[in-house]
Parts: structure tokens; sequence; C-alpha cells
């Protein structure tokens, strides 16, 4: 059941905005409301009058527009024909659908061109050219899926404007998201929603997030912070002057990496921050060994592993919790015993030399059900039919399993409920007690603070500044992230900018006050 | 776990009861839309199929049809989609036959030599594909196409006197084997069985073992579900596509094993064609499983037969190649619809089983907005 007793009440006007964790239930209730998923009991109300959507069409009619996460354009046409594509009856699809794209563009500053190809525009343009198709199909009420979730803090920013004056003519936004900061700043109303459920209405001026945070997860509030330092002085990854480049999609050559240095210890957490795009998937597939880098070295416990093809650098024994488990973590069709043999199928218990041992890997994948929870009816239904903290928990199992000595875990709680998220926490950190290095990289700010032992920033390709988890605040990470901060970066010491030149950050900077605390002498492996 | 299996069983029985209701359904009619009556086709086509010489020419043809299915399925259990079966056998064919006709070693030793030069001339065509997909990331679509072209022009070229041929009446054939070379056959009667469906048998019974139960299956099965994810596990996708596509070509160097070694004893232009198309429809009728195929090619076989009966009978000459067509895709929805209706109902008895977990508070839905 994902959603039971959901009561909001959205004011005409305003920007009312719907939070709560992943998984939470709110892409059900979107579905809902845009006509996409049929309640089994109760009633929506627009305007004073009942209502019932069937399909999305209905809700159209009613001047309800939806705003995927996921944009909805075809790349190779323009923005003109990605509005009038299947609205042909609105304006034509000529000089009169032209001007009313204008004007809808003037009077809510969408910028639009209606003439340039949607593949040349970039994510927020994109994201705008969705505004304009769900107003030009006379939508009053706009519902947003996590609309800031593939911005960079300045387009959200601009985001957050064009909304504003939406809400200036009369529209109304019901906006998703589980950024808090973000949601303060910009709602007029807040509904939280929990486990299915709307458990609280707000207004932004008498909350705060940690108040709204503790209302998203209930009263215990999941914490990933790790207690006691187990940061050893045995290098276990060495990554020494990176350099990457690729071809993007308009031809040019582009850096993608730019002398990207560090050191993760046994049993430390390197946190790598950074806004999506900035290089930490290229650094995590050259890691890998998925890229082929152009230039430094890979070093895993003492062995230079830079030439090494990615099966034999999973064989030394780096488990790798991918980004997208879909496109690559998982074989959706499979059922979960493949899957538990996928990346591993040269390790036992998967196989005995050449050939394949499905008995021991079915038992094994039963160990992994039942130690790491994942609630499935069995291991013969196929890896899709699980929700995605599920498909989680059985990649951490399946990684952990085989004793890695690195792990590297890209945004390892991503689309995963809250219990999954503290049970996920709590295996890295377990691992890492018992001298597992750790190289995590996340967009959850909290995750990275409560988890890492060293923070590092990413941007443009770049390592630019290292902070101290135990002082810094998400602010100051965030700051950096945006490439405003650089070097060492310090807490409320007068200044967060530049201490030092980033190019003479040493290779481990900000580990010797974590290194210093070794009191377990390191491993137990 | 039990349930679960049994639906499995139900959905792998319903796929092809529905393929063959819906194909028979169709037929039908478009037999009673040709005037004739359909009840009476199916027993001719029964009775002239029950035979005994005609169970021993299917299960000859079927021996060619199987290999051929495998040879494609190789390539769809990854993802590739090698057309060019059809090139590799007769370019291989013709190689083997120009080798076993200059050859006169004992049969034990030259049948074997002229199996091999067929399965590597086979894979070093297919491999040309291959090639050309990891290094310029060129469809094998295309390549296989157009080498089917080049095999054929390749074969005529030596195929005439004076290069690699005789001629003999109105036909050019490379010099025959040596009698020694001759397949060996079971004495059935009336006519003899190939015994190359001993060799069918057991390549059937590799391609499933090696594809199922060995390390290397699972990598080509896993490029075949997901490449990204493939990748990511550690499988080089480049040398897989490039194995496979070699793997793939030398068994369509087998499919004109029986022909060459059992009934044509040379190669000739009127060495049969086409077949590695058919093996395309088989591996699609058989869903590239071991057994699938065998009878896909057992019903080809059949078909085959019935089909000039048919015609014999006073029937549309065309009507059986509409079968195999109405066939091919009823069998393709069928499994394609069941497949699909499988995954829905797991679904929801995934999530159903969760919440049977976690069952307590659950109330009933109850949305209410205004706006």
């Amino acid at each position: 059941m994902a959603n039971h007793d959901i009561d909001i009440t959205v004011q005409g006007g305003t920007v009312h905005a719907l939070v709560g964790e992943n998984g939470a239930g709110k892409s059900t209730l979107m579905k809902i409301l845009y006509g996409m998923q049929r309640p089994d009991e109760g009633t929506i109300t627009i305007a004073g009058e009942q209502v019932t959507l069937g399909s999305p069409g209905d809700a159209i009619e009613r001047g309800i527009g939806m705003v995927h996460q996921h944009f909805m354009l075809a790349d190779n046409l323009t923005v003109q024909e990605n509005v009038v594509l299947g609205a042909e009856r609105l304006h034509g699809i000529g000089a009169a659908a032209s001007r009313r794209i204008t004007e809808i563009s003037e009077t809510y500053g969408l910028g639009a061109r209606p003439g340039a190809l949607v593949e040349d525009l970039g994510v927020a343009d994109r994201q705008r050219v969705e505004i304009l198709k769900v107003l030009y199909r006379g939508a009053r009420t706009l519902i947003l899926d996590e609309p800031t979730a593939v911005l960079v803090p300045q387009e959200v920013d601009a985001l957050f404007d064009n909304l504003r004056d939406l809400k200036a003519e009369g529209l109304t936004v019901l906006f998703i998201s589980h950024k808090l900061g973000e949601v303060l700043s910009v709602a007029d109303d807040i509904t939280v929603i929990r486990r299915g459920t709307t458990v609280a209405s707000v207004r932004p001026a008498d909350t705060t997030a940690k108040q709204l945070a503790e209302l998203m997860v209930g009263s215990e509030l999941p914490s990933p912070e790790t207690r006691e330092s187990t940061v050893t002085d045995i290098p276990m990854l060495a990554v020494d002057d990176l350099h990457l480049s690729a071809v993007d999609s308009s031809g040019d050559v582009r850096t993608v990496l730019d002398g990207v240095s560090f050191t993760v210890h046994k049993g430390e957490v390197l946190g790598v921050a950074g806004v999506e795009g900035n290089g930490q998937a290229e650094l995590v597939e050259s890691v890998m060994g998925m890229r082929t880098t152009d230039g430094g070295s890979v070093t895993l416990d003492g062995a230079d592993i830079s030439a090494r093809s990615t099966r034999k650098r999973r064989e030394e024994g780096i488990g790798y919790i991918p980004e997208d488990r879909h496109r690559h973590g998982l074989l959706l069709d499979a059922p979960l015993w493949e899957n538990r043999m996928l990346g591993h199928v040269t390790e036992p218990p998967n196989s005995r030399g050449q050939i394949l041992d499905p008995k021991a890997a079915r038992t094994d994948t039963e160990r992994i059900v039942a130690d790491y929870d994942v609630r499935t009816p069995g291991i013969e239904v196929t890896a899709a039919s699980l929700s995605g903290g599920n498909q989680q928990k059985l990649i951490v199992g399946r990684e952990m399993s085989h004793q890695p000595k690195l792990l590297i875990a890209a945004h390892p709680t991503r689309g995963v409920d809250v219990g999954a998220q503290a049970q996920i926490w709590d295996q890295i950190r377990e691992a890492r007690r018992e001298g597992l290095a750790v190289l995590l990289i996340s967009a959850d700010l909290d995750e990275l603070i409560g988890l890492s032992d060293t923070l590092r920033v990413m941007y443009r390709g770049r390592l630019v500044a290292d902070a101290d988890p135990a002082t810094i605040t998400p602010e100051e990470l965030g700051s950096a992230m945006t490439g405003a901060a650089g070097g060492h970066l310090e807490h409320e010491s007068g200044d967060t900018g530049a201490l030092e030149d980033t190019d003479s950050t040493p290779e481990d900077g900000a580990t010797p006050d974590t290194d210093s605390t070794p009191e377990d002498g390191g491993d137990h492996r | 776990m039990k349930k679960l299996d049994k639906n499995k069983l139900a959905l792998a029985i319903a796929a092809p009861l529905l393929a063959v209701v819906a194909a028979v359904l169709i037929t039908s009619l478009i037999i009673l839309a040709t005037g004739d009556d359909p009840l009476l086709a199916y027993q001719v086509m029964l009775e002239f199929g029950s035979k005994s010489d005609s169970q021993v020419w299917i299960i000859d043809k079927s021996i060619t049809y199987y290999l051929s299915a495998l040879a494609v399925a190789i390539g769809f259990r990854m993802n590739l989609f090698n057309i060019g079966v059809d090139g590799q056998y007769r370019i291989a064919a013709f190689f083997a036959a120009v080798v076993g006709g200059a050859l006169t070693l004992p049969g034990f030793l030259q049948i074997p030599v002229i199996i091999l030069v067929a399965m590597t001339v086979g894979a070093l065509w297919a491999g040309i594909a291959g090639l050309l997909k990891v290094t310029r990331g060129v469809s094998e679509v295309i390549t296989t196409i157009m080498l089917n072209f080049t095999a054929g022009s390749l074969i005529g070229y030596f195929l005439q006197e004076g290069r690699l041929a005789e001629k003999d009446g109105n036909i050019f054939h490379t010099p025959n084997i040596p009698e020694s070379s001759h397949f060996f056959t079971f004495p059935t009667t009336p006519d003899p069985v190939d015994g190359f469906i001993v060799i069918a048998v057991l390549v059937g019974a590799v391609y499933w073992f090696v594809l199922n139960r060995t390390r290397f299956g699972f990598d080509l099965r896993a490029v075949g579900s997901s490449q990204s994810a493939a990748e990511a596990s550690g499988v080089s996708v480049k040398r897989m596509v490039l194995t496979s596509m070699v793997l793939s070509g030398a068994a369509a160097g087998l499919v004109g094993m029986p022909t060459l070694l059992g009934d044509s004893y040379n190669y000739g232009n009127d060495f049969p064609t086409g077949i590695g198309f058919t093996g395309i429809a088989l591996a699609l009728l058989g869903r590239n499983h071991a057994v699938g195929m065998a009878f896909a090619a057992l019903l080809w076989g059949f078909l085959d037969r019935t089909g000039s009966q048919l015609e014999i009978e006073g029937f549309a000459q065309e009507i059986v190649e509409v079968m195999k067509g109405v066939i091919v895709l009823s069998v393709v929805i069928a499994y394609e619809l069941v497949r699909r209706y499988g995954l829905r109902k797991q679904q929801r008895e995934v999530g159903a089983e969760l919440a049977a977990q976690s069952a307590g508070d659950g109330t009933n839905d109850k949305a209410g907005v205004s706006a």
C-alpha cells in the first residue's frame, strides 16, 4: 500500500511544497493527482467541484499539468514542435502556435526560443520547455516532481524566480522535493508525507529544516554519523594525478578529470562531495577500470592496477555499489540468484573453475536475502520485481559478501527508504571497523558528512577543497561545491575561502587529525 | 516459492499453447478465404507427414535447420543479429568441399578435416563482421548482410571450370569428395537417417551447457541482458562480441555439412541456399532454447514436406509459406504477451508479500485534495 489517509489542501495562487523521504509515497500521490493511477478510496476536489481523474487527459482538461522529473522531450525536434506535439488542435502548428508560445514565455519569463532545437538546450532550458508545454495546454495548477534534482544551485534560483512569476499570475504550483532548504525558501505552505500518509502541514515561517526533517523521518532521526575513528595509516587505494577527457555530445573534447589525486586508507571513508556532473561518476568508472584514462595511476593495496581490467580489479578486492543500479548493478530480467553472481562470477561460491555452481549461488543468495533483509518472496523472482530499496540491499549484500578491501559506494542510499538507508549505513560502518576502505560519492551532504572520515570537494573535474567532517556544515560544503571556495575548509574560522592553494593540497590533506587515532591498530582482516 | 514455480510452469505452457491456437485459427481463416476446407488441409498434412518415408525426410531436413537455428541463437543470446549465417554456411561448405575433393585421406581423418575447414571458414567470415563492430562500430546487421552477397560472389567466381569447379551437364560443382568421406547413416527403413543427427544433438547439448553452466555463458547472457551492467561487472564487451560472432560463424559452418557429407558430396550451383534465414525464424520460434529450436526445426521440416503434398491435392501452393509466417508471428507475440503478463503478476505478488509482511497500519487509500 503506497498511500493511505492522505489529506492535502492546496490554496490557489500559492507554491505548495510536498516533502517526504524517498519512498514515502510522494510520487504515488502525484500520479493519482495527474490521473495516472486511480485511488481506491477518497475524493479529489478542484475549485469546489469533486472530480474523477481517470487519465492524464482528464487532469489536463481540469487544468492540472505535470512536469516530470525525467524530461519527456524529443531531442531532434524544436522547442515549438515539442510544445505543440499532441496539442495541435489548440493553436495549430504554425505561426499561431509560435505566437502563443512567445506570449506565454514572456508572461512568465521563461525565455523560450521556439525555433531552437531541444538537443542544443541545457538541462535548465529543457525544464522550462516542459513547463511551457504544460502552460500551453492551459494548466492552472502545475505539479513539479523533484524539479531541482537535476539543477545546479544557480539554476535552482532561476527556477524559483519562474515559480514566483507563475504564482504572481495566479497559478498554483505543487512542488515535490526532499531538499528542505529549497522548500523553505520557495514554498508558501508545506505538507509533510511519511510512509504513505500526510503527517503535518506547516508554514515555512513557523518551522526549521531540522523540524521538517524530523517530521519526514518520524521520531527517530537516523543519523549517518560514525562515532569513533577507525582510520589507519595503511594506504589501500592511492589515486595519483588522474586525467581523463571525453567527447561530449557536441563533439568537443572536454576534460573530465584533471589531476585528481587522493589516498584512502584502511578503515577510512573518503567522501567526495560535488554537484552532479562534475566528474564524480567518471572518477568512479576510472577507478573501476571501465574507462581508459589519459594519465595517472591507480594503486590498490600496494599494487599498481592502472592497466588491469575491470574484472581483475574486482577480483583484487574492489566492491562496487553503482550510482545507477539499473544500468550498472543488476540484470533486471534475471532471477535474484543470477544477479548475485553478477560481477563476481569468477569467484566462489558462484563458480568452480570455468563451471558455474548454481546450487551454491542459490544457497548463498538465500543467505544474503536473510542477512541483508531483502524483502522478496523468493530468489527465483526477477530483480525488476523488487522495490528500489530491496534491489539496493541485494547489491550491498552481494558486494560485501566478497570481503572487499575497497568499497566504491556511489549514492549508496539513493532512492532507498529510511529503514534500508540506516541499515546500509550500518553495514558500511561495520565493514569499515574491520579495515574496509570506502570511497563514498553522494549528493546527500548529511550522508557525506556523517559517514566520512575525510571529505573532498569535486568541482569541474578537480578536487578543489578538503574538509573535516567533524566540524564542517552542509552550507559550507555547498559553497565549495559551486566553486566559490577552495583549499582546506575550516568551520567558523573567519574565512571559509581558500586558505591554501588547491594545487598544493597535500595528497591526504585532511587525514592527519583523523589519522592520529589509530587506537584499534587497524585491521582484523 | 512452490507457488511461484507452479506459476512459472503454467506460464511456460501458456505461451506455446496460445501461439498454436492462434496460428491454427488464423491459418484456418486464410484457407477458408481461399475457398478450401481447412480441416481437409490439416488431414492431408497429418496423413502424409506421418508416413515413414516422410518421417525420415523430415528428420534429415531438420538436422540442417537445427544447426542453422543454433548458429543464429548464439548471436541472439547477446543481442547480436547475425543475419549472415546464410553466407557463412555457404562459403564454409564451399571451401570444405574444395578441400574434401582435393584430399584422399582415410574417412576417419578426412571427415574431421572437412568439418574443421568448414567451421574455420565460417568463423573467419563471421569474424570479419565482429571485428568491424568492435573496432569501427559498424552494425553487424549491415556487415553480415553485405558479407552474404560477398560470399555469393566469391563462390560464383571460383565455381567455374578451370578454377575450382568442374562442369557436369549444366551444373558446375567442386570435385566429388571420396566415398570414404561419406558420413555414416542409420539403417532405417525405407530410407536411412543421416548420422549427422548425432553431431546436431551434440552441438545442441554443448550450446545448452556452455550458455547455462559456464562462466563464459553467464558473461555472454549478461551482455545480452544489459551491456552496461555486464561491462560494470567486468565483462569485456568488445571481446565478447568478437568471440560470440566467431562462435556463431563456426556453428554456421556446420550447417552445410549434412548436405555435403551425406547427400550432394560436392558444392555445386545447386547447393541449397537460404537456410541461414530459416535459422533466424527457427531461433525466434524456439526462443533460443536448445530443445525449443529442435521442435521448431522438426515443425519446419514437417511443413516443408507436407506443403508439396498440399499442392498436389489442389490447395494454393503458397499456403504453407503463409502458415510458417503466421506461426512465427503468433509465437513471438504470444511469448511477449505472456512474458509481460508474468512480469506484472510477479510484481503484484512481490508487492502482496511485502504488504503482508508489514501489515498493521494498512487502512484504505483516501485522497482528499482541493485546490
